[in-house]
C-alpha cells in the first residue's frame, strides 16, 4: 500500500508542479468561471433574497461547468510523447495514477471555488444567514463528487472519438444525485434554513460508493485500447 | 453441419413466438381501449394506465438485464460469453430505451388530463427521466466508441448507472417534493384493489408488452449477433490479406537477395 501512496504523491507533486508553470487549466478555468457569473447575473439580476434562493443553484453550476473544462485537458498532457502508453505497461499500480489526477484536480477546483465564492459574495450582495463554516464541509465533499468522477469519465473519454464533447454528456446525468445534494445543502446554509442537515451524509455516501467503482473499474478503462 | 437445421428450427419458434405476440398486442390494446369499463373519476384518460406501466416495466426490466449482462461481460472479459453479453446489453439498452420513452410519453398525457400540469419533479418521473438520460448517454457512448472498446467502456457506464438510481431516488425523496405519481394500486391495503375487469385488461397488457419486449430483444439481439460474426469475418479476411502480402514481400525480399 506504501507504494500507492508512494506513486499518488510522485504524480501529484508532478502534476502541480506542472500546473504551477505553466496555468493552462486553472487561468482557463477561472475566466470561464468568471464568466459564467456575470452571464448569470445579467440573466436573472436578482434581488439579495433572490440571490440567497437561487444562488445555492447558480453557484454549483457554474463550478460544474468550469469544472468540467479543466477536467478535460486531465489526461491530455499524457497522451503526448505516449506517456500513458508508457504508464500502461509500467509495473505502477493503475490507481496511483487515478488518485493522483483526481487529487489533481481535486486542488485545481477548489482554488477556482476560493476565487469564485467571493465572486458571488461581491456581484449577488450575499449575506449568509445559516453557519458559513458549513459550506467548506459541503463545498470539499460536493468537489470530490464532481472530481472523482469528472476524472474517471475523462480517462473513458479519451478512448472515444469525439473525446470533449463527451465527457459532460456522461458525467453530468451520473452526478445528478450528487448535485441535488451539493444544491440543497448550499441552498439550506445560505438561508439559514437548518432543516435538512442530512445532505452533507448523502453526499459523503455518494463520494464513498463511487471512489469505490472507480477504483474498482479504473484500470479496465486504463488498459482498454 | 448441424446448423443450418438448427437455425430454421429457430425461424420456426420465432415465427410462432411473433404471431403470439401480435394476437396478444392485438388482444390487449382491444381490451384497453374497448374491453376495459371507463374509470369513474378518470374517466377514458385513465386508458393510458394500460400501456404506461406495462412499458414501464418492460423498460426496468431491460436496465436490469442490461446491468446484468454488462456485469457478466466485466467478469469474463476473455471469454467467448463476453461477446452473447455485449450483445445482449446493447440490446436491452435500446429496447429500454424506446419503452423508457413510450412510458415519459404517455405519462405527461396522462397528467395533462389528471393534474393539469404535464409536468411535476416527483420522485418517480424524476427517477425515470433520469435513467432515460444516462442510457441515452450510455448509447452515445457506444455510437462514439470504437467497436474494439464500445463494449468495455458501455459496460464501465452500466455499472455507474446502476449505482446512481438509488441515490437519485433518495435525493428526490429527501428533497421532500410532493409526490404527484400515483401509488401502486395492487394490494388489498386501504384505497388499493383494482375493478377485476381493469385488473383482467392490465394484465392481459402487461403479458401483451413483455411478450413484445422479449420479441425485440431477440431481434435486437440476433442483428447483434450478426454484426459480430461480420466483424469478425472481415477481421479474419484483412489479417489472411496481409498475411499473404507479409509472405509474397518476404520471397521478394528473398529473390533480390
Amino acid at each position: 500500500m506504501s507504494s500507492l501512496a508512494h506513486i499518488t504523491r510522485i504524480g501529484l507533486r508532478k502534476d502541480l508542479r506542472l500546473e504551477w508553470r505553466s496555468k493552462d487549466a486553472l487561468n482557463a478555468m477561472i475566466f470561464f468561471g468568471g464568466l459564467i457569473v456575470v452571464i448569470f447575473s445579467f440573466a436573472f439580476e436578482p434581488t439579495q433574497e433572490e440571490a440567497r434562493q437561487i444562488t445555492g443553484g447558480l453557484i454549483w453550476v457554474a463550478f460544474l461547468f468550469a469544472a468540467v473544462v479543466a477536467m478535460n485537458q486531465t489526461w491530455a498532457r499524457e497522451l503526448r510523447n505516449q506517456v500513458l502508453d508508457a504508464y500502461c505497461v509500467s509495473p505502477a499500480q493503475p490507481n496511483a495514477l487515478f488518485l493522483s489526477k483526481a487529487l489533481g484536480n481535486f486542488v485545481f477546483v477548489i482554488i477556482l471555488e476560493a476565487v469564485m465564492a467571493p465572486l458571488f459574495v461581491i456581484f449577488y450582495n450575499l449575506r449568509v444567514l445559516g453557519p458559513a463554516w458549513q459550506l467548506v464541509v459541503v463545498a470539499l465533499l460536493g468537489t470530490w463528487a464532481l472530481v472523482v468522477n469528472g476524472t474517471f469519465f475523462a480517462a473513458l473519454s479519451l478512448r472515444t472519438r469525439s473525446r470533449e464533447l463527451m465527457l459532460p454528456l456522461i458525467l453530468f446525468p451520473i452526478c445528478l444525485p450528487a448535485v441535488i445534494a451539493m444544491v440543497e445543502a448550499t441552498t439550506n446554509i445560505l438561508t439559514g434554513d437548518g432543516s435538512a442537515t442530512s445532505w452533507p451524509g448523502v453526499l459523503a455516501a455518494y463520494d464513498l460508493l463511487f471512489t469505490t467503482i472507480c477504483l474498482l473499474l479504473f484500470e479496465a478503462v486504463l488498459k482498454t485500447e | 453441419m448441424p446448423e443450418p437445421q438448427l437455425q430454421s428450427r429457430n425461424t420456426k419458434l420465432f415465427t410462432v413466438f411473433a404471431a403470439f405476440t401480435f394476437v396478444l398486442m392485438s388482444y390487449g390494446m382491444y381490451e384497453a381501449l374497448i374491453g376495459a369499463p371507463t374509470e369513474r373519476t378518470m374517466g377514458a384518460a385513465q386508458r393510458i394506465f394500460y400501456i404506461h406501466v406495462p412499458s414501464a416495466w418492460v423498460a426496468g426490466m431491460c436496465f436490469g438485464l442490461n446491468f446484468l449482462a454488462s456485469l457478466v461481460f466485466l467478469f469474463r472479459r476473455n471469454q467467448p460469453l463476453a461477446r452473447r453479453a455485449d450483445a445482449l446489453a446493447v440490446s436491452a439498452a435500446e429496447v429500454g430505451v424506446v419503452c423508457c420513452t413510450v412510458m415519459l410519453i404517455t405519462g405527461p398525457i396522462w397528467a395533462r388530463k389528471a393534474w393539469g400540469v404535464w409536468w411535476a419533479w416527483d420522485l418517480r418521473l424524476t427517477t425515470a427521466l433520469l435513467l432515460w438520460l444516462i442510457y441515452l448517454a450510455y448509447l452515445m457512448l457506444r455510437r462514439f466508441s470504437s467497436s474494439g472498446n464500445a463494449p468495455l467502456l458501455s459496460a464501465v457506464l452500466a455499472v455507474f448507472a446502476f449505482a446512481d438510481v438509488p441515490f437519485v431516488w433518495f435525493a428526490i425523496r429527501f428533497r421532500d417534493y410532493r409526490g404527484n405519481h400515483p401509488k401502486p394500486v395492487f394490494g388489498n391495503g386501504p384505497n388499493q384493489g383494482l375493478h377485476p375487469a381493469i385488473l383482467k385488461a392490465f394484465l392481459i397488457n402487461l403479458a401483451a408488452f413483455t411478450a413484445f419486449g422479449i420479441l425485440l430483444l431477440i431481434v435486437r439481439y440476433t442483428l447483434e449477433r450478426a454484426r459480430q460474426a461480420m466483424a469478425d469475418r472481415r477481421l479474419a479476411t484483412a489479417l489472411g490479406e496481409s498475411s499473404g502480402r507479409a509472405a509474397v514481400a518476404g520471397r521478394e525480399l528473398q529473390e533480390v537477395r
